[in-house]
């Protein structure tokens, strides 16, 4: 659905999303990274479980939520993609461990 | 003009509680509102429908508050039959937590002291000693000594009852004016009289909602009610995965998985900035009762202004003096004939 711009900058930077290895430009945000690698969503609601994906893309409306190296409920719009940074899902509510 | 039954002044919770059920009850009722800028506590409201610390010292109140808590259920039923909007609901019971020695020792007196001003009433309470509590709340922090408990609290959605209060008024008759600001009115033996942008309307009831604005509004109508304002900060985590199963005072989490972490009482005026200061207060306060939220972040922050009377005591620093809500309504020329839960939501 997303492509890159063809006179901006090349995608140099190698980011997993959901397992699948995707270049993006330097700058790019987490979540241009999931557009980019073609998912048609990134998360599921806490309390009803349907999809979403990245929206706004300035930190606003926070349907952007992944899990990024391991930590959930970020905001993907607002991380900047770094070599190697893994992209997951975030499936629901995230969970706690009171007991840690 | 146009005549109504009853005028309500005042679109907020207690506001449209009133109107709701005064169209309820068949009542030809117009309900005046203002707009967005107005200090709005009932959209910066916590969401407990609290009972356990309520009326120390007035009897009254106690019982005002625990048969208000008791028709909830009953009324967040009839809102989700009548708008189709939850407004998430739940009784189990809450706790009042208590970090030192100290602080236990007032609770415990203040709760025996509400006990005996309850009389043939009741008040089932009990101090929870921290390992108690400990079975009862996963993760409790070790700063935790021990808590109050009553099977009377609870907690709502109140952003979800102003709406539902609010399309139940509409579609039931009422009518709806917002943004107006009453300056003046005409004041006669059962009758009211309102100038406002859409004509001028008349009532021989009305009923003074306002919140702040009621200081005011009441000297219009040869009542006096200086409320004054009592600024409270409220931080809210991001979603999380339900663990806390109930209410406490100051550490709620909702239905949708939120963390709510309140409570400042400051006395500000009419300021709703929020301060650093007291929002490290708030998180470390909550860090200490429950270690694992420090792995949470904030994802919003508000401060809003508490509508408290005017005697409460502010120097003594008596936390649980000075944080009593005063009963948010004035009347005129009659008792409102509506039976809505409206005093416990803080």
């Amino acid at each position: 659905m997303f492509r890159l711009r063809p006179e901006g900058d090349p995608a140099t930077i190698a980011v997993v999303v959901e397992g699948r290895t995707t270049l993006v430009p330097a700058g790019a945000s987490a979540a241009a990274a999931v557009l980019l690698a073609g998912f048609r969503s990134i998360r599921e609601t806490p309390v009803q479980g349907s999809e979403r994906a990245p929206y706004c893309m300035m930190g606003v409306c926070f349907d952007c939520l992944a899990e990024i190296d391991g930590v959930p409920n970020r905001q993907s719009c607002m991380i900047e993609a770094r070599p190697g940074m893994q992209i997951r899902r975030q499936i629901r509510a995230r969970k706690v461990d009171p007991a840690a | 003009m146009t005549r109504y039954d009853a005028i309500v002044m005042g679109g907020g919770l207690v506001g449209s509680a009133i109107a709701y059920g005064l169209a309820r009850e068949g009542l030809r009722t117009v309900l005046l509102d203002e707009g967005d800028t107005a200090y709005r506590a009932s959209r910066g409201n916590f969401g407990l429908v609290w009972v356990q610390s309520k009326g120390d010292g007035a009897p009254h109140y106690q019982r005002w508050t625990r048969r208000s808590a008791d028709e909830w259920p009953a009324l967040a039923a009839e809102l989700l039959a009548s708008t189709d909007i939850s407004v998430g609901h739940e009784r189990p019971g809450g706790v009042h937590l208590c970090l030192d020695e100290t602080e236990f020792e007032e609770r415990r007196a203040r709760m025996a002291r509400m006990q005996a001003e309850a009389g043939n009433f009741g008040f089932d309470y009990r101090m929870l000693d921290r390992r108690e509590l400990a079975d009862m709340l996963p993760g409790l922090g070790p700063s935790v000594i021990g808590a109050s408990w009553t099977p009377y609290d609870g907690h709502t959605n109140s952003l979800n009852l102003l709406h539902a209060l609010h399309k139940g008024f509409v579609e039931k008759g009422g009518r709806y004016i917002p943004n107006t600001t009453v300056g003046n009115a005409e004041v006669a033996p059962g009758d009211f009289r309102i100038p406002t942008a859409d004509g001028e309307i008349g009532a021989a009831k009305i009923v003074l909602a306002a919140g702040l604005g009621n200081a005011s509004l009441a000297g219009l109508f040869g009542l006096n009610a200086p409320v004054r304002p009592q600024r409270g900060q409220i931080l809210v985590t991001e979603r999380a995965q339900r663990v806390l199963p109930m209410p406490m005072t100051t550490i709620r989490q909702t239905i949708e998985g939120g963390i709510m972490l309140g409570d400042s009482q400051e006395d500000v005026g009419f300021n709703t900035s929020q301060k650093p200061e007291v929002m490290k207060t708030i998180a470390r306060r909550a860090v200490l009762s429950f270690p694992w939220l420090r792995e949470l972040q904030i994802v919003r922050a508000w401060a809003a202004l508490r509508v408290m009377r005017p005697t409460a005591c502010r120097s003594t620093t008596s936390r649980s003096a000075s944080r009593e809500p005063s009963p948010p309504t004035a009347t005129a020329a009659s008792r409102s004939p509506a039976r809505m839960p409206t005093s416990s939501l803080r």
